[in-house]
């Protein structure tokens, strides 16, 4: 027997899992799927979810129908967060876990840190910016100084990252830094081609996974996450490009 | 080529550890974006026109990357990501930007035509990728009906 407090659990889990996934760069449409999936699983057959990058709304209907709303205010990306919500619902869905027991581990996976350690993400930036070089056709002697710029840059924007909440603005500086750094190296003699170096080191912050989610939002018919998703990258590419542009001009 | 092999692989499994991918998906993340990567920069150096070597690579991508989520079960994004990120016009849409600040707009409208073109091809590639996977999984329920439709 569905009471109303039975439901009221059940569409706390399916928030909850759905905010995890949300918070952490999941497609708009997978959110979606996967608290359908969860309240069918419970038993709701009937449930309607309407998902938007800054917040979800989702409803139970039946004998005593339910919603909710959740505001998501924050957004990152860590798929590895995904990852772990998606093998949650999956054995949800295989009835293999309780109510209570899918939102305790939920909830133990919202306060989680499942990050990889701080110097290994700058470690990450800096080996891809130099590869980046390469593979747009520079020379290796550029190699070292894109690495160097790219890990600058990308360890710029973690901290400011952290000091404020404007996303875009650590974006600018992050890529400021950047071509300052770039410049520099040319102005003492060390690299042979600016471009090269900056594309390379521009590279870790560029939003790819923005992207790559909006196109896939907008071609699934999620046209109001998809044009939401398109617009945040849309301005992270500005500020990137403002950066290296305000460098460009003052140098 | 040797390098751009070892590179684009390196890069893209570097771009799993920023976008925190699951330790065991990385070197997966690797080979996607250096698959993707070798095939686009093998049909630009045999003179293919860009786009048309951004659309094949994408659409490559999105089909090993759907393999390769059902395989390991996985959301598919994870692959997807790391393999589309070499193909972003990144180097392209710097040299827009440049012009755009150096006043010379005739060139920089063009590159920034020329930038949205290859985002584009990016996206209907992942895209015909997915309706194939949708095609093909309608296909398999079809023939085996009482088996039900594997989670993305």
């Amino acid at each position: 027997m569905e009471d109303q407090r039975s439901l009221n659990s059940i569409i706390d889990v399916c928030l909850l899992a759905g905010k995890i996934m949300l918070e952490n760069g999941a497609e708009t449409y997978r959110v979606e799927d996967t608290m359908i999936r969860i309240a069918s699983a419970f038993g709701c057959k009937e449930s309607q979810s309407f998902s938007t990058p800054t917040g979800i709304i989702f409803s139970l209907d039946g004998d005593y129908p339910i919603s909710k709303v959740i505001r998501i205010s924050h957004r990152s990306t860590d798929l590895h967060k995904v990852t772990l919500v998606n093998s949650i619902s999956r054995s949800v869905t295989n009835k293999e876990l309780t109510v209570r027991e899918a939102y305790i581990k939920l909830k133990e996976l919202e306060k989680a840190n499942v990050a990889y350690p701080l110097w290994i993400q700058i470690f990450a930036a800096f080996i891809s910016s130099g590869c980046f070089t390469i593979m747009f056709n520079g020379q290796w002697n550029d190699f070292i100084w894109a690495c160097i710029a790219g890990g600058l840059g990308f360890a710029c924007l973690l901290h400011l990252h952290r000091l404020l909440e404007v996303r875009f603005f650590a974006e600018f500086i992050a890529s400021f830094v950047i071509g300052v750094a770039a410049f520099w190296f040319m102005y003492i003699g060390l690299g042979s081609e600016l471009d090269k170096i900056i594309i390379g080191a521009v590279m870790p912050l560029v939003p790819g996974l923005l992207i790559t989610n909006a196109a896939r939002d907008l071609i699934a018919g999620h046209l109001v996450s998809g044009l939401a998703k398109g617009a945040d990258a849309g301005l992270t590419a500005l500020a990137i490009g403002a950066g290296i542009a305000v460098a460009f001009v003052i140098l | 080529m040797f390098e751009q092999v070892v590179t684009s692989f390196i890069a893209s499994a570097a771009f799993g550890v920023l976008f925190n991918a699951p330790k065991q998906s990385l070197i997966k993340c690797g080979l996607v974006g250096m698959i993707g990567w070798v095939l686009y920069y093998g049909l630009v150096e045999i003179e293919y026109d860009s786009i048309f070597a951004t659309l094949v690579a994408a659409f490559v991508v999105g089909v090993i990357s759907q393999f390769f989520a059902k395989r390991y079960k996985m959301p598919i994004i994870i692959f997807t990501i790391a393999g589309i990120i070499p193909l972003v016009p990144g180097g392209l849409s710097y040299d827009a930007m440049k012009h755009f600040v150096e006043n010379d707009y005739n060139v920089a409208v063009q590159l920034a035509a020329k930038v949205c073109m290859l985002a584009g091809a990016i996206a209907m590639g992942i895209i015909f990728a997915e309706v194939m996977n949708q095609l093909m999984i309608k296909y398999n329920r079809r023939k085996q009906s009482e088996k039900g439709a594997p989670l993305k």
